[in-house]
């Protein structure tokens, strides 16, 4: 069983060997890769394996803190995941950031990503979930904040961070809540600690449970991004593209409702049937993805408009969760992951080819001038609005099943979504690929070399074929394998998916400026806007103001300045006997002579 | 006959006034004289113990007395450095007078 500890510890060496001894070198980028291959491999070597070990970190008393792996389906299914859009987004890597000054702290940041996502993967203990979990957030801050010198990336940078401070705050309580209700937190021995305290205090089982629940279920708002902490995740495409792909839309953002359906599956899924806080959490996810998916059919930037997209579909999957179908939310989680990485990476192909412009009103055209990227994209686009055949009709068909059976509201909720994606993908895909050339830098557009296209390609094979049963079931982190058949929910959904096809491509074909102008999903529902006017003023500068004041007052004023002022006055009186006068000198010298013979001789 | 509680009372009223002299005057060189004066009651009392502290056979204990001559010897070459330093402080500053040599004020 070494082959775990490996896949987890070996990134951080990497990571390490980079930053201290490679930084100079040019060998991190080579060596990062290697690593992320590496992983990938040991990922499938321990796929389908099962067991778990540990080892003591920390030990207070009779409380220990334990790091170790728990190795299930789930978690050797997600390890594929990460492992495999992680080592594709390395090589990407290799070429996007060739130019880059500063590849050494790139690929460190990668590689410190892997380790902390391979620990949450496979944690075996609440606790190193959580570590591992911060660990995430970290990496992600360094990644978006990689061009640290552009103020709105260190101000993305910080505010993802920040948001997910938030989320986190609730998790830890969550955690906690959670160790208190069952008394343990490993995994393995949770279950028994819940049922134990269901016996003993039925009457407030569900609404303790349910508390503690929607504690954690903060962390997962946070890291994946739902209403109404998703503010951060767009800004986050500030940070590098293959960044974006790996962990702003496959593996991170991924790992909240990874996290919530390990929960689910540790403590037993019937205790989550009619739980309010799987209703909650079902409501939550459902609003996100149709508040999201609005948001996504007026921007401009062409990563903005995937970045909605991932905070829509993300809610597809903590609804899919919420209905306690996790099986389905994640089953979407592993599709969505790689078409998604596909997206952005194809985007970041995009972005590279027409000299870093962004908006997708400047480019145009670009099918003819970079047929791969083009082509692949064609496929990302069309398993992300799930046109059947494709991974993401497989998935999203699970999850529209999945609400119909439980929320008929929250299944029209997510039919309306299913138009809204391929409208607003359309609209992207006409504007972008389509049509004329809209400026200088998408006139000079040509197609990218074979390091970054050959990631591409197998992502968008993996892209349509993933969702299949054949693969699904032995790669995918939780199948529910039923016989898939025609009904009326499959006919709603490539109906959804024609209507949304038609209206984009109608009302966006051959267009040269955006011929609707919604403000309100322009504005993103203003959520930004008053979180800055009304929590950044009132309640951010309020605090900065009282902080100030402590800062100034307490901190410098009295005791830094304190006590530099009392050791200056101290000096001064001292100062008073330094006289210059050498007389007085000698004179205080022979007293001192006198008393110490007076002392030593005639005073023993 | 003079005792040696004599000579200490003496050799005690030279070191007295050497340190009256030290202390009081303001003339830098008769701070120095009285310096002197100081080490001259010393070797008396060396001189002065050496005399009275007779071996079992009758003779003095002349280490004392040898010190002495240490301390006459090196008072003389300390002087000569002691005079240049004066010298080279009136060049420097026109004055010997020490209440005008504060320099040292903190």
């Amino acid at each position: 069983m070494t082959l775990p500890w490996i896949l987890l510890f070996l990134p951080l060496a990497v990571a390490v060997l980079n930053q201290l001894v490679l930084k100079k070198t040019g060998l991190a980028p080579i060596i990062s890769t290697a690593s992320a291959v590496a992983t990938f491999v040991i990922a499938l070597m321990i796929l389908g394996q099962s067991g778990t070990a540990a080892f003591k970190w920390a030990t207070i008393g009779d409380f220990s803190i334990e790091i170790g792996f728990k190795l299930d389906q789930l978690s050797t299914g997600m390890m594929i995941v990460v492992t495999g859009v992680g080592m594709l987004v390395h090589i990407f890597s290799l070429a996007y950031m060739k130019d880059d000054s500063a590849k050494a702290r790139y690929f460190t940041g990668l590689s410190l990503f892997m380790f902390s996502m391979t620990g949450i993967v496979l944690a075996n203990n609440f606790i190193m979930t959580f570590m591992f979990w911060e660990l995430v957030g970290l990496s992600s801050y360094l990644l978006i904040g990689h061009w640290y010198q552009k103020d709105s990336a260190a101000d993305a940078a910080k505010k993802a961070f920040l948001c997910n401070r938030v989320g986190d705050f609730g998790f830890m309580i969550g955690i906690l809540m959670l160790w208190g209700i069952t008394g343990h937190l490993a995994f393995d021995e949770m279950k028994g600690g819940l049922e134990a305290f269901q016996a003993a205090n039925p009457a407030i089982f569900s609404g303790v449970l349910s508390a503690a629940v929607l504690c954690i279920f903060c962390g997962a708002i946070g890291k994946s991004a739902q209403l109404p902490l998703h503010v951060w995740l767009p800004d986050a495409m500030e940070g590098p593209t293959p960044v974006s792909a790996l962990i702003h839309a496959a593996t991170m953002v991924a790992a909240g409702v990874y996290m919530l359906f390990r929960l689910q599956f540790t403590l037993g899924f019937e205790h989550f049937e009619g739980l309010p806080a799987s209703t909650v959490i079902a409501w939550t996810g459902g609003i996100t993805a149709l508040v999201a998916a609005l948001m996504a059919t007026q921007q401009d930037d062409i990563k903005r408009v995937l970045a909605y997209s991932t905070l829509s579909q993300l809610g597809y999957m903590v609804m899919a969760v919420g209905l306690v179908h996790g099986e389905a939310g994640m089953f979407h989680l592993f599709t969505h992951a790689w078409f998604k990485a596909l997206l952005f990476l194809g985007s970041g192909a995009v972005i590279y080819a027409c000299h870093h412009e962004q908006d997708i009103w400047k480019m145009g055209g670009l099918f003819k001038k970079m047929p791969i990227t083009g082509f692949t994209f064609l496929i990302g686009f069309l398993a992300l609005i799930a046109v059947p055949g494709t991974s993401g009709f497989f998935s999203k068909e699970q999850i529209l099943e999945a609400a119909h059976e439980k929320e008929p509201i929250l299944f029209w909720i997510a039919v309306i979504v299913a138009i809204l994606t391929p409208f607003y993908m359309t609209r992207l895909f006409v504007v972008a690929f389509l049509g004329k050339t809209k400026s200088e830098n998408a006139d000079h557009a040509h197609e990218v070399g074979p390091l970054m296209f050959v990631p591409l390609v197998l992502l968008a094979v993996l892209g349509l074929v993933a969702g299949y049963p054949f693969i699904a079931s032995k790669y995918a982190p939780a199948y529910h394998s039923h016989s898939f058949q025609l009904g009326p929910i499959t006919y709603i959904s490539i109906a959804a998916v024609i209507i949304g096809l038609i209206a984009g491509f109608v009302l966006y074909s051959g267009k040269e400026k955006d011929p609707l102008n919604i403000p309100l999903f322009r504005n993103r529902f203003y959520v930004d806007g008053f979180y800055d006017n009304f929590i950044v003023r009132y309640f951010q500068d309020a605090f900065a103001a009282i902080v100030s004041f402590f800062d100034e007052l307490i901190i410098n004023g009295l005791i830094v300045n304190g006590l530099s002022r009392a050791a200056e006055s101290t000096g001064n009186q001292f100062r008073k006997i330094q006289s210059g006068s050498l007389q007085g000198y000698a004179f205080v010298f022979g007293i001192g002579v006198v008393l110490v013979i007076y002392f030593t001789v005639f005073h023993s | 006959m003079a005792t040696l509680n004599d000579y200490l009372l003496v050799s005690g009223l030279l070191f007295g006034i050497g340190l009256a002299g030290v202390v009081l005057r303001r003339n830098i060189i008769i701070v120095f004289m009285c310096l002197e004066l100081m080490l001259s009651a010393a070797n008396l009392t060396l001189v002065a113990f050496s005399r009275f502290n007779t071996a079992p056979n009758g003779l003095p204990d002349y280490n004392g007395q040898m010190l002495v001559f240490f301390v006459i010897t090196v008072a003389a070459a300390e002087v000569a450095v002691g005079l240049a330093i004066i010298v080279a402080l009136y060049r420097a500053r026109q004055t010997i007078h020490t209440d005008e040599l504060t320099s040292l004020k903190g």
